[in-house]
């Protein structure tokens, strides 16, 4: 049960930006200029960022917005979606780019402690191809999470155990992106 | 050296956040609401931002924590010290009890969102706190655990001088996040 009163059956994150709609602004803005717009002079695409984020949730082990992006993610990247499980289950055989595996080891790194992202980190990850937008935004995607993630947890927000449930969030998430519920006045 | 090429002489968040507008400007009014517009009796200004100064010396962030400690400072007296004595242990620091029972939420937050516990919400509100004081202090605490990596995930540059804290300290009490970067009027 969440620790303070939210509508009852919505989910994760939606559940706090309906309650406090003008931090939940913000909140969503700041997602959507990430994970759908990014540096201008990044690589990334929208499934990529959609993978990070899902990634540090991961580490983060927090359920609800590891699945929401994973199954948005998947929706992004159509037929090569399998990639998006096989990252979460192991990086290092992944069939991804170099690039973004320096990335992820960016991300990682910025999750447990951001002091510990090297200068040798960073190098590889240029040594692969990675812009200054790419290690940008991947320190802030990583970064965000950190902190989405914490509000989804310790506010205790509910989290649906159905799989049918994410995909249809990540579908939502990947055409629509990140619009701030309407609230019935 | 900062991970990527940053204008030359900003500090900490500052660097970052002119390289990329895109994102600035909702990370700003975050700031803005979570720590200024939302403030009220209940929760003030100064409590939010010590709160904010709190989380950051917790994850060992030099510049966001003296910078927003330079804030809860200017707000709560200077010569009151309590932003250094909460830093050093916030169970004797001269704050309210609702205070110090919303720093104990805060601190699990830093640690992770499934530490804070039941009982801990439940001793806040014996103490008077209110849904929403208990919602702000964990938005606050997970705002800062972004923040404080944005800026330490990039290596930003952070000044060594305590006056230029005391100066950021004011202007961002006074002025706030949307307004700081912004030309003043004479």
């Amino acid at each position: 049960m969440p620790h303070i009163t939210l509508s009852d059956g919505v989910p994760g994150i939606r559940s706090l930006v309906m309650y406090r709609p003008e931090t939940g602004q913000p909140l969503y803005d700041l997602a959507q200029a990430l994970l759908r717009a990014g540096s201008p002079d990044s690589t990334l695409n929208d499934a990529d960022r959609e993978l990070i984020a899902a990634f540090v949730s991961k580490q983060n082990q927090t359920d609800f917005c590891m699945n929401s992006h994973a199954a948005a993610s998947r929706y992004l990247y159509a037929d090569q979606r399998d990639v998006v499980d096989q990252t979460l289950d192991d990086v290092d055989t992944a069939p991804i780019s170099a690039k973004l595996k320096a990335l992820l080891a960016i991300a990682g790194h910025v999750q447990a402690d951001a002091r510990t992202v090297s200068d040798e980190l960073v190098a590889a990850a240029r040594t692969e191809g990675a812009s200054e937008g790419d290690i940008h935004d991947t320190v802030l995607i990583a970064a965000s999470f950190c902190m989405y993630n914490r509000y989804v947890d310790g506010l205790a927000t509910f989290t649906p155990t159905d799989p049918a449930a994410y995909e249809a969030m990540g579908e939502r998430m990947g055409t629509v992106g990140y619009q701030l519920p309407k609230v019935k006045a | 050296m900062a991970h990527i090429p940053l204008p030359d002489g900003l500090p900490g968040i500052v660097g970052p956040m002119a390289y990329s507008p895109v994102t600035t400007k909702p990370l700003n009014e975050l700031a803005e609401v979570l720590l200024r517009t939302n403030a009220n009796d209940s929760l003030t200004q100064g409590e939010r931002e010590l709160i904010a100064s709190f989380t950051s010396r917790r994850n060992d962030c030099f510049f966001c924590s003296t910078c927003h400690g330079a804030v809860a400072d200017y707000l709560l007296g200077r010569d009151n010290n309590i932003v250094a004595q909460t830093w050093e242990d916030p169970t004797t620091a001269p704050v309210s009890d609702k205070m110090k029972a919303l720093l104990v939420i805060a601190a699990s937050v830093q640690i992770g969102g499934k530490y804070v516990t039941p009982e801990q919400i439940e001793a806040a509100r014996a103490e008077g706190a209110t849904d929403r004081d208990i919602h702000d202090t964990v938005l606050i605490a997970a705002a800062f655990c972004m923040f404080n990596r944005y800026v330490d995930g990039l290596a930003t540059w952070a000044p060594e001088n305590p006056a230029v804290y005391a100066e950021m300290g004011e202007a961002l009490a006074t002025r706030g996040y949307v307004n700081y970067n912004e030309p003043q009027p004479a």
